[in-house]
C-alpha cells in the first residue's frame, strides 16, 4: 500500500498527489511512468511522473479527471492508501548536450513536460516553455514554470488569459520570428502533438513526443501499447513513452486510444449511479 | 485386487453448452469413492516408469496407493514431498506426455489417471484438513541467508519454497500486483480457478518465503541492486512474457490484441465481471484466434464465454501439428470452437474508422518436414479468402522479456532472448546468478519450469554451501 502525504488542487479537473513509493523515487527519472491501481477491483492505469524526491522517498503524479479511476483518485485525501504503484517504467528522456529548447504542454501535459523543462535548466540549455490551456481557470503550475525558462508563453483557447490561440499559433510565430531550437518537447493531447511535429519537421528540429497509450503491464507484456513509429511497431511502455514526433503516425494513435470509449462511459456512469444511490439513501 | 477396467473413471463435467457461458472450472474433480475406484487401477509395478517421466518425480505409485487405501492425506503429504504445487499440476500438467505416457497400464487400454488423483489428494487436503492438520511442512534451521527469487510463477514458487524448506530466507520479486505469474495472468479460471492458485501461494508463504509485489526487477531495482542489499544467490524466474506478432498489415486495427493482452485482462483483471471490475474487454460476435496451441485454445474459449458467437481457431498446419494438449483441443471442439486448419492469415482487414473487420486468408498444404520436424506448410496460389470477424486474437508464441538482460551486464542470452545456462546446474554466466523456466527455455510448460525452479534451488543450495566453506 502506498500513502498519498500531500494532496493539491491545481484546478477544477487536474490534481496533483504526493506518494510514498521509496523504491520509485529512488529511480524515478523525467520522461518515466508509473502504473497504479486505486483499489481490488481498479484498472491499472499509467501516469506520468510529475515530480519525485529521492530524500523522502516519494514520488508526485498530477492527473486530470477523464474516467472512473481519475475520479475515484481524486477522491483520495492526504493520508489514504493506494493500493499498487509500480514503477518507474519507461525510458527517461535524453536531455544532456542541449543548448536551446522550446518545451511545449497542452493542458494536463504541461504538468508532465514541467520536470523535462526543469531538467533541461538545471542543465544549462536556454529554454522557452509554450503552455496551453482552454481557459484561465485551468491553468496549471504557471508559477513553478516559469521558474525553469528563460520565456514563459500561455496561450488560452478562448483568450480568458494570456495569448488567444493554440500553442501551435506561438510556435508558429516563434519560429517565424527566427527562434532556433535543438530540440522541442512536446507533451500534451495527440493531436497537439501531431501539430507541433508538422510544424517543427520543415526546419528539422528534433521534436519529442511523450505517448501515453492505453497498456495495462506496463512492462512490455501485453502490447496492447503498440504504436507505428517510422514503420515499425514499437511498445509505448517499454520503447518509449518519447518518441521521434516526425517518426510517429500520429492517426493510428488517436484511433487505438478511443477503443474503449464505450466501456469507459460504461464505467462512469455506473460508477456515478452507485455514488448516487449512496447519497439518496 | 486391481481394478482392471481399461478405461479412467470418468471425472465429472460441466456440459459444454452450460459451460461455454460461465467461467467456472470445466473439470469437477473425483470424489472420495471414483478416486478410489481409479486409484485401484494402478498396479505399483515394480519399474515405476511413472516417477522417472515426472520433471519433479513425485512418488507417484506410493501416493496412488494410499489413496487407494482411503489415506487422503497421507496422500497429500506424500506428493508434496517432491511438488510444491499439486493442486495446479493435477490440473494443468501435460501427463499424457509425461507420467500418463509411460504407464505401464497404457499399454492396454488408458493409463492411470494420475494427474486427476493428484488434483483429488490436493483438493481433498484443501477442504478438509488443511486449517486442522496435525502436519505442517517442517521448518528447517533458518540460515540467515538471503536468495531473491525473480518472478512469482511456476519455476519462482518451486525453486522458492524448496530454498525455504532448506532455511534459507527467500524473497520473490513479483512485478505484478498478484503472485503466480502465468497461473494467475494466464491460465483462465475454468481451468485453474485463482483461488486455487492463491491457497498453494498461501502455501509456499507459510514455509517462510515473503512476496515482494509491483517490483519490476530492471526496473525498480536492477540485479546489481539486489547484490547490494545482501541476496547471496538470484534465480530469474521471469517466464516468457513477450508476446509474438505476425508482422502482416493490419495488425494494430482497434480489435486486434495479443493473446498475452487478452488473457491478462480476462484473468488477472477479471474483465469478464466489467463493470464490476474496472478493466475493460472487446469481444465482437465474431471472433479468430490465430495459433494452436494451449495459449490460443485459452483465448478462444474466453472469447466465446464472453459472448462471441462465432470463435475460430486459425493454423496454418494440419490438426496433427497443433501444439495444444489434446484434451484442451477436444474441451474447445465441444464448446463450440471452429478450427480452420492449413489457414494462413496474411493481412487485418479494417474498417473506415479503422476497427477489425475481417481476416485475409490463404490455404496451405504440407511439403517437407522443416527444422522444428514439422512438415512445413507452403500457400495454394489462388486460394484467397477473407473470413468475417470483429476481433483478431494473435497466440502465436510468446518470448522472454528483455527487461533483465538488457538492464545486466554479462548476463548472456540467446538471440531470441532465452537466458544461456548450464542445463545441470541452471547456472547464468553471472556468478551467483541462476535461471529457468520460460526465461530459459521460451514458452513450455508449468511442469517443467517447476523441474527447472528445483534443480536450480538444489544448485543455489550447493553454490551458497560451498561459498561458506
Amino acid at each position: 500500500m502506498y500513502r498519498i502525504v500531500r494532496k493539491k488542487v491545481l484546478n477544477p479537473t487536474v490534481k496533483l498527489i504526493e506518494v510514498e513509493a521509496p523504491y520509485v523515487a529512488r529511480k524515478a527519472e523525467p520522461g518515466q511512468f508509473i502504473i497504479l491501481r486505486v483499489n481490488e477491483k481498479g484498472e491499472r492505469i499509467p501516469l506520468t511522473v510529475a515530480d519525485f524526491d529521492r530524500e523522502k522517498g516519494t514520488v508526485t503524479i498530477i492527473f486530470q479527471k477523464v474516467g472512473k479511476t481519475t475520479k475515484l483518485l481524486g477522491t483520495l485525501e492526504e493520508g489514504d492508501l493506494i493500493l499498487d504503484f509500480v514503477g518507474p517504467l519507461g525510458k527517461p528522456t535524453h536531455l544532456e548536450g542541449v543548448k536551446k529548447a522550446v518545451v511545449i504542454g497542452g493542458g494536463l501535459g504541461t504538468a508532465i513536460a514541467y520536470p523535462q523543462a526543469k531538467k533541461l535548466y538545471s542543465l544549462g540549455a536556454e529554454v522557452d516553455i509554450i503552455a496551453g490551456f482552454r481557459n484561465k481557470d485551468l491553468i496549471i503550475l504557471e508559477e513553478e514554470l516559469a521558474k525553469v525558462c528563460h520565456r514563459l508563453f500561455i496561450t488560452t483557447d478562448d483568450g480568458s488569459n494570456g495569448t488567444k490561440g493554440f500553442v501551435s499559433d506561438i510556435l508558429k510565430e516563434l519560429l517565424d520570428q527566427g527562434n532556433r531550437y535543438d530540440l522541442a518537447i512536446a507533451i500534451g493531447p495527440l493531436v497537439m502533438m501531431k501539430v507541433v511535429s508538422n510544424l517543427t519537421r520543415p526546419y528539422g528540429i528534433k521534436t519529442i513526443v511523450s505517448m501515453n497509450p492505453i497498456m495495462i503491464d506496463g512492462t512490455g507484456m501485453c502490447g496492447g501499447c503498440r504504436i507505428t513509429v517510422g514503420g515499425t511497431t514499437k511498445f509505448a511502455c517499454v520503447d518509449g513513452p518519447d518518441f521521434d514526433g516526425h517518426q510517429v503516425d500520429f492517426d493510428e494513435a488517436i484511433r487505438r486510444q478511443s477503443m474503449y470509449r464505450e466501456e469507459e462511459k460504461r464505467s462512469m456512469e455506473e460508477h456515478e449511479c452507485k455514488l448516487g444511490g449512496g447519497n439518496n439513501a | 485386487m486391481p481394478n482392471m477396467s481399461p478405461n479412467k473413471v470418468r471425472m465429472p463435467e460441466q456440459e459444454p453448452e452450460l459451460r461455454n457461458k460461465n467461467f467456472n472450472e470445466v473439470a469437477l474433480g473425483y470424489t472420495e469413492q471414483m478416486a478410489m475406484e481409479e486409484a485401484q487401477r494402478c498396479l505399483n509395478c515394480v519399474n515405476r516408469p511413472c516417477v522417472a517421466g515426472c520433471p519433479v518425480n513425485v512418488q507417484i505409485p506410493d501416493f496412488i496407493k494410499l489413496i487407494a487405501e482411503g489415506k487422503f492425506e497421507e496422500a497429500y503429504w506424500k506428493i508434496r514431498e517432491t511438488n510444491n504445487l499439486p493442486a495446479i499440476c493435477g490440473r494443468v500438467c501435460p501427463q499424457e506426455t509425461q507420467c500418463e505416457k509411460v504407464c505401464i497400464r497404457a499399454r492396454r487400454g488408458e493409463p492411470v489417471g494420475i494427474g486427476r488423483l493428484e488434483r483429488f489428494a490436493a483438493d481433498w487436503y484443501m477442504a478438509n484438513a488443511k486449517e486442522n492438520s496435525g502436519k505442517a511442512d517442517g521448518k528447517a534451521e533458518k540460515k540467515n541467508r538471503k536468495v531473491a527469487v525473480i518472478g512469482s510463477g511456476p519455476a519462482g514458487l518451486t525453486c522458492a519454497a524448496d530454498l525455504a524448506r532448506v532455511g534459507y530466507s527467500v524473497t520473490i520479486f513479483e512485478a505484478f500486483h498478484d503472485a503466480g505469474g502465468v497461473l494467475i495472468y494466464g491460465i483462465p479460471e475454468f481451468r485453474l480457478p485463482k483461488e486455487i492458485v492463491r491457497e498453494e501461494v498461501d502455501t509456499i508463504k507459510k514455509l517462510g518465503v515473503e512476496i515482494k509485489t509491483n517490483m519490476v526487477i530492471g526496473k525498480t531495482l536492477t540485479l546489481d541492486e539486489l547484490r547490494k542489499e545482501g541476496y547471496e544467490a538470484i534465480f530469474i524466474g521471469t517466464g516468457a512474457g513477450l508476446p509474438s506478432f505476425l508482422g502482416i498489415p493490419g495488425e494494430n486495427l482497434n480489435g486486434v490484441y495479443s493473446a498475452n493482452e487478452f488473457l491478462t485482462r480476462v484473468n488477472l483483471m477479471k474483465a469478464y465481471r466489467f463493470p464490476e471490475y474496472d478493466t475493460p474487454i472487446k469481444v465482437g460476435r465474431r471472433v479468430a484466434v490465430i495459433g494452436a496451441g494451449n495459449v490460443a485454445m485459452d483465448a478462444a474459449r474466453c472469447a466465446k464465454r464472453l459472448g462471441a458467437e462465432k470463435v475460430c481457431i486459425v493454423y496454418r498446419r494440419s490438426e496433427a501439428e497443433m501444439p495444444a494438449r489434446q484434451e484442451e483441443v477436444h474441451h474447445a471442439k465441444e464448446e463450440g470452437i471452429e478450427f480452420k486448419l492449413l489457414t494462413n492469415p496474411i493481412r487485418v482487414l479494417g474498417t473506415d474508422n479503422g476497427w477489425v473487420k475481417g481476416l485475409k486468408c490463404i490455404e496451405m498444404e504440407l511439403g517437407e518436414p522443416d527444422s522444428s520436424g514439422r512438415r512445413r506448410p507452403i500457400a495454394k496460389a489462388g486460394t484467397e479468402h477473407v473470413i468475417d470477424v470483429d476481433n483478431v486474437i494473435v497466440a502465436i508464441g510468446q518470448t522472454p522479456n528483455p527487461l533483465i538482460a538488457s538492464t545486466t551486464a554479462g548476463l548472456e542470452t540467446q538471440k531470441w532472448g532465452g537466458i544461456i545456462v548450464d542445463e545441470e546446474t541452471c547456472a547464468t554466466s553471472l556468478e551467483g546468478v541462476f535461471a529457468g523456466g520460460d526465461a530459459v527455455t521460451g514458452a513450455a510448460t508449468v511442469i517443467l519450469a517447476m523441474g527447472a525452479g528445483k534443480k536450480a534451488a538444489a544448485s543455489i543450495d550447493k553454490y551458497l554451501s560451498q561459498k561458506a566453506d
